[in-house]
């Protein structure tokens, strides 16, 4: 690929835009970045919808009625830790240090699940207690936001187990190591998407 | 053809509403000409000018930027915009639908109720309604409010002006008025399904005897309009005429636009 | 076993719909049974089918966009002559469940797969090629976005034979999509053939703006980029920043219909209006996402047949990327009319008006760079004369509905119809087309039959005046849009004069074809033979045409904007001496994309007709096609510099002598 071959050295001096194609490390890495942008706007729009519809009970419970904050504040313990666990698995990754990388990620990976059981049983008992999504415009807005996110949590672990894999089975070569980067970014932007989640919808609750 | 459109439709008025509505088309149509002319016009001439088979011309070819002519090709069109922006907020404060129209005359109230595929006028006032036309008195403002069964619509009479859109569980609002006695063609302007091009509805604007003479005429009338009739108006239905109803016991506009009347089509229907 | 699918899908009862599908039957099975005949199928697996060659997928893109203008217009040529038969008392001979779903798919086709396919398309094949690099930033990526857009034309096709499509309008608008009033299959074949192609649209757009902002030969400032990069990095932007509105907006609307979700019922709290907001977000930045880029090719075009360079570079620059910035503060003007007040609408107004503001300035730009030039009449001039001429009426009557009272009557009428068309065939189409014929030389190596693309021109630019200048005249009649039948008979003679216009384009669609056809028979006489046909200003022609994989053997240094027309006037080549060469890595070929399509197609049929087991094959077949290339180690193949060097002796590169091949003289090699 084109990325990485240039005409001239590496000038100091020489500003960043007439030094040719990039790295292939920065194109993937800048890439995934506008997928990551890309995948908040979707979010947006969601949280958008559900502002607007976050009134629209029709009779039924409301968000105040529905939400523990307790529930959500462990939810979010976890989700945090993953991220930190991630990023100390990173480290690992950026040494080489397979034994580390598996351990860290393996916590991470551990963390996920957790959290997702916890979100999974509030929508369990939500939609037991006749609260479910095709209830009212509002409930629609809460399980497609909240849903969303957890859809991307879970596809991230799959994600993560992927990357595991490809470090045992194809070892610690730039392309793996790109990978377990972006998984890395897509990681950490669950995160941030997710305290807007819990600053919203939960503390937000009327 | 421009000029035949100038004697029906947006271009020939009857109504305050839509006077004011073709000045401003007029106005900024044009404000804007003047410079769309000489631009094309210009593209063409500088085009043929420096054909490159003509030697008369002069050939510049570094000549890529001029200060002066930036500054002026930013302010043109800034100039023109500022005009019409201008013209564009006070406008749509004046003409803004729901805001009363300025009448010696207190306004007739009109609901409307946009229905598959036909149109539902209730005069909760005088406790009549009419399906598929309406009759007003001339020179009165008509205040309406308006609300859908199922699907959105837009109510519009193009010889009186501004249109608005019809949505359910919602009331959305309008003031137009008629000048002259006529028949004004209506029309569903935002499209609703397969009975869409049959929701055509005429309003006929009466002199004040003429308005009034139509009222106790329909209140002869033995058409009542309750629950059960309702409940038939709003089944769908395509291409059917007018109807009279000469006694509203409960006015349904209230039922309709708080969602209270569902519309639902079955799958032969929604065909 | 079958979800809701049956026999009675298919509609053995209409005859214009069985007629098509066994004339379009016919035509596929004539042609794979020439290619396999002729033994084609190993070329076109390996050189097109799996290529990721921007070059080759850019094409594709231009060879769907054909393909789909020919159903979308067919589409165009049935609704005129309808709204010309059904005046009065006449009924037409298409009743409203056809005619419904005929402008459904009208509009659907012509913007999501015609003028999407034709922007992204030229967009792929220029980009590398003026930036100076060997493809775009993730090759294997864009042929998954090209063949998720193919993914979802199928659908949209398959759903004529089998099933039915949306009777909602191109924008779907609930409650009239949502369940209760769209029971049927129509709106899912709408929201699952666009979710596939938006996300492949989605893909292009990181793709491609990756490529401007992080891959460009050494040297190429942002300032030293040629003026269609901008645009096409403007286009992309908004791509990335639009299509995740869309694919929310569908998703949320595929809950309500599919899991009994509320977002735009009339029950439970539903709001049809945010669905109304959320989808113009979206919309109203995939206007300027396809007009950008052809304002791109106007400044090409423009300066390359004017013999100078744009005018005000850096005044188009600045107008590019105001206009994208501003392209998302002025979806409300789509719906005045929905009541949201005077403050609100009178705010978006004044945006919508601002954002004309730089559409005039880039138009100005264009005259003063034809001022002082010595202007070539050649087909894309025309268009771009064509364009400036027409663009700019069509510009004055979006700005005239830009003022909310004049909306109020204008909303949702044939002159709104005729305004859109006016901006997308003035503007995207003729765009498209000067940009095809500009472009077609560096890609084939050979240029278009001239006569017969002023030929082209002609039938477009008259068409386009008979067909829709009396809409504008129906429309402030009273006229509205999407009428299956109307009764004033005196509207009639109009829509007859708008069908003849729309017979005069298609001579010009006809036209087209045949031009291609004369051209390829035409190839040896009108050869490229020096890569630069039009005496042009930028990187692409300083390469041979058409271009070696790899497309520069080595990367060109940038030392200002125009970078080959100063290459040209201080004599130097853009090609290299064949004692420097070394071997060169380009992307391996991968048949990911098409795979990937074949399931999501399968996918996507299943969900639509809702057969649950049939949409798990897809799905996992699609995860399984994923993980396969995800595990690929070998992405590369190497190009041994022998065979570089044997490409460059053979395209008339230099001779072994110069140390410094920097100072070998070369001349331009004008073919005019």
């Amino acid at each position: 690929m084109s990325a990485g071959e240039q005409a001239l050295p590496l000038v100091p001096g020489v500003p960043l835009a007439l030094r040719g194609p990039a790295p292939v490390r920065v194109v993937a890495g800048f890439g995934f970045w506008l997928f990551l942008l890309s995948d908040i706007i979707i979010f947006a729009a969601l949280f958008a919808t559900y502002s607007v519809l976050s009134g629209s009970t029709a009779g039924g419970p409301s968000a105040a009625e529905l939400f523990d904050k307790r529930h959500v504040f462990m939810e979010t313990l976890c989700l945090l830790a993953s991220s930190v666990t991630c990023g100390f698995g990173l480290l690992a990754l950026n040494r080489t240090d397979a034994r580390a990388l598996y351990f860290w990620m393996a916590i991470t990976f551990v963390l996920g699940v957790c959290f997702l059981t916890m979100e999974g049983r509030e929508f369990a008992s939500m939609v037991a207690a006749g609260a479910g999504p095709s209830r009212s415009a509002f409930l629609s807005g809460f399980f497609a936001l909240v849903g969303t996110h957890g859809l991307h949590v879970s596809l991230g672990l799959v994600w993560l187990a992927v990357m595991l894999l490809q470090v045992v089975t194809l070892g610690f070569r730039p392309m793996v190591s790109r990978r377990f980067f972006c998984f890395a970014l897509f990681w950490h932007a669950l995160d941030i998407v997710w305290v807007g989640v819990f600053t919203i919808v939960y503390l937000g609750a009327k | 053809m421009m000029l035949a459109s100038c004697r029906e439709g947006v271009l020939d008025p009857q109504g305050p509403v839509g006077q004011a509505e073709r000045v401003i088309l007029g106005d900024a149509t044009a404000i804007m000409l003047a410079v769309v002319i000489p631009v094309i016009v210009l593209a063409l001439v500088f085009a043929w000018w420096f054909r490159a088979g003509n030697r008369r011309a002069t050939y510049r070819p570094e000549w890529d930027y001029s200060g002066r002519i930036e500054l002026i090709i930013w302010a043109i069109p800034a100039l023109v915009i500022l005009f019409l922006g201008g013209i564009a907020w006070i406008s749509s404060h004046e003409l803004d639908p729901p805001k009363p129209l300025e009448s010696a005359k207190s306004a007739l109230e009109v609901e409307v109720v946009s229905l598959d595929w036909r149109w539902l006028f209730v005069y909760p006032h005088e406790h009549i309604a009419t399906v598929n036309y309406l009759v007003v008195p001339t020179g009165v403002p008509v205040h309406f409010r308006l609300t859908s069964t199922s699907v959105m619509n837009s109510f519009f009479i193009p010889q009186l002006g501004s249109q608005i859109y019809t949505m359910p569980g919602m009331t959305t609002q309008l003031n137009l008025q008629a000048d002259k006695p006529g028949i004004y063609e209506g029309l569903s302007a935002q499209f609703s399904g397969p009975g869409f091009s049959d929701m055509r509805f005429t309003l006929r604007a009466e002199s004040g005897e003429g308005f009034a003479a139509w009222l106790a005429q329909v209140r002869a009338e033995s058409g009542v309009l309750n629950e059960p009739v309702l409940a038939q108006l709003v089944r769908p239905t395509r291409a059917a005429g007018e109807l009279t109803y000469g006694s509203v016991p409960q006015d349904p506009f209230e039922m309709v636009a708080g969602g209270h009347v569902a519309t639902l089509w079955s799958p032969k229907e929604a065909l | 076993m079958f979800g809701r699918l049956s026999w009675s899908a298919i509609p053995f009862d209409q005859p214009i719909v069985m007629g098509t599908c066994a004339t379009v039957g016919v035509v596929l099975l004539v042609i794979f049974a020439l290619v396999t005949i002729k033994g084609w199928w190993p070329y076109l697996w390996r050189e097109w089918i799996t290529s990721v060659d921007h070059k080759r997928i850019g094409a594709m893109y231009m060879i769907l966009g054909l393909v789909m203008l020919v159903r979308g217009f067919s589409d165009a040529l049935m609704m005129r002559s309808q709204q010309a038969l059904a005046a009065g008392h006449a009924a037409g001979y298409l009743p409203p469940e056809h005619y419904d779903q005929v402008f459904s798919a009208h509009g659907t086709i012509m913007i999501f797969f015609v003028a999407m396919p034709f922007v992204i398309g030229l967009m792929n094949f220029a980009l590398p090629l003026q930036l100076g690099v060997r493809d775009v930033a993730f090759p294997v990526l864009n042929s998954v976005s090209f063949w998720l857009t193919a993914a979802g034309v199928l659908l949209v096709n398959l759903s004529l034979f089998v099933g039915e499509f949306a009777r909602t309008g191109w924008l779907a608008y609930p409650p009239l999509s949502e369940l209760a009033y769209s029971p049927g299959v129509g709106v899912d074949y709408y929201l699952w053939s666009l979710q596939l192609s938006g996300l492949g649209t989605l893909l292009s757009g990181i793709n491609l703006t990756t490529t401007i902002l992080k891959l460009r030969a050494p040297g190429m400032g942002y300032k030293r980029m040629p003026v269609f990069c901008w645009t096409a990095l403007a286009s992309n932007l908004l791509i990335v920043a639009a299509f995740p509105v869309l694919t929310a907006t569908f998703a949320m609307l595929l809950l309500d219909r599919y899991c009994g979700f509320h977002f735009f019922t009339n029950d439970l709290g539903g709001n049809p209006m945010m669905y109304v907001n959320l989808i113009w977000i979206w919309g109203h930045p995939e206007v300027y996402i396809l007009i950008l880029p052809a304002f791109g090719v106007f400044s090409e075009v423009v300066a390359t047949f004017s013999g100078k360079p744009l005018f005000g570079y850096r005044s188009m620059v600045l107008a590019t990327m105001a206009i994208c910035v501003l392209s998302f503060m002025v979806w409300l003007h789509h719906f005045f009319t929905m009541g949201a007040g005077a403050d609100v609408n009178a705010f978006f107004g004044i945006m919508t008006m601002i954002i004309a503001v730089p559409t005039g300035v880039k138009v100005f730009n264009w005259l003063f760079t034809l001022y002082g030039g010595r202007v070539r009449f050649t087909v894309p001039i025309y268009w771009t004369l064509g364009f400036i001429v027409t663009f700019v009426i069509g510009g004055m009557t979006g700005v005239l509905m830009a003022i909310p009272p004049a909306d109020f009557v204008l909303h949702n009428s044939l002159f709104l119809i005729a305004h859109f068309h006016n901006v997308a065939i003035g503007g995207v189409v003729f765009g498209v087309m000067a940009g095809m014929t500009y472009w077609f030389p560096k890609a084939f190596g050979f240029k278009l039959n001239e006569r017969l693309g002023k030929a082209v021109f002609w039938c477009w630019f008259i068409g386009f005046y008979l067909a829709f200048m009396p809409l504008y005249a129906l429309g402030l009649m009273g006229a509205t849009r999407r009428m299956q039948h109307y009764p004033n008979t005196h509207w009639q003679p109009l829509m007859l004069v708008a069908l003849a216009g729309a017979v005069v384009i298609l001579l010009g669609i006809a036209l087209t074809v045949v031009q291609i056809v004369v051209s390829i028979r035409q190839r040896h006489a009108n050869r490229d033979r020096t890569g630069d046909p039009w005496n042009a200003r930028t990187l692409e022609w300083s390469i041979p045409s058409p271009p070696p994989a790899w497309n520069f053997t080595r990367l060109p240094y940038v030392e200002r904007a125009d970078a080959y027309w100063h290459m040209k006037e201080e004599g130097v080549s853009g090609r290299a001496a064949p004692a420097s060469l070394v071997d060169l890595h380009i992307p391996r070929n991968t048949p990911v994309g098409v795979f990937l399509a074949f399931f999501a197609v399968i996918a996507g049929f299943a969900l639509i007709w809702r057969i649950d087991w049939l949409a798990v094959v897809g799905l996992v077949g699609a995860v399984v096609v994923v993980l396969r290339e995800y595990w690929k180690t070998e992405r590369e193949r190497t190009v041994p510099a022998e065979e570089v060097a044997a490409f460059e002796r053979a395209h008339g590169a230099l001779p072994e002598v110069g140390h410094d091949d920097r100072e070998v003289r070369v001349t331009s090699g004008v073919q005019s």
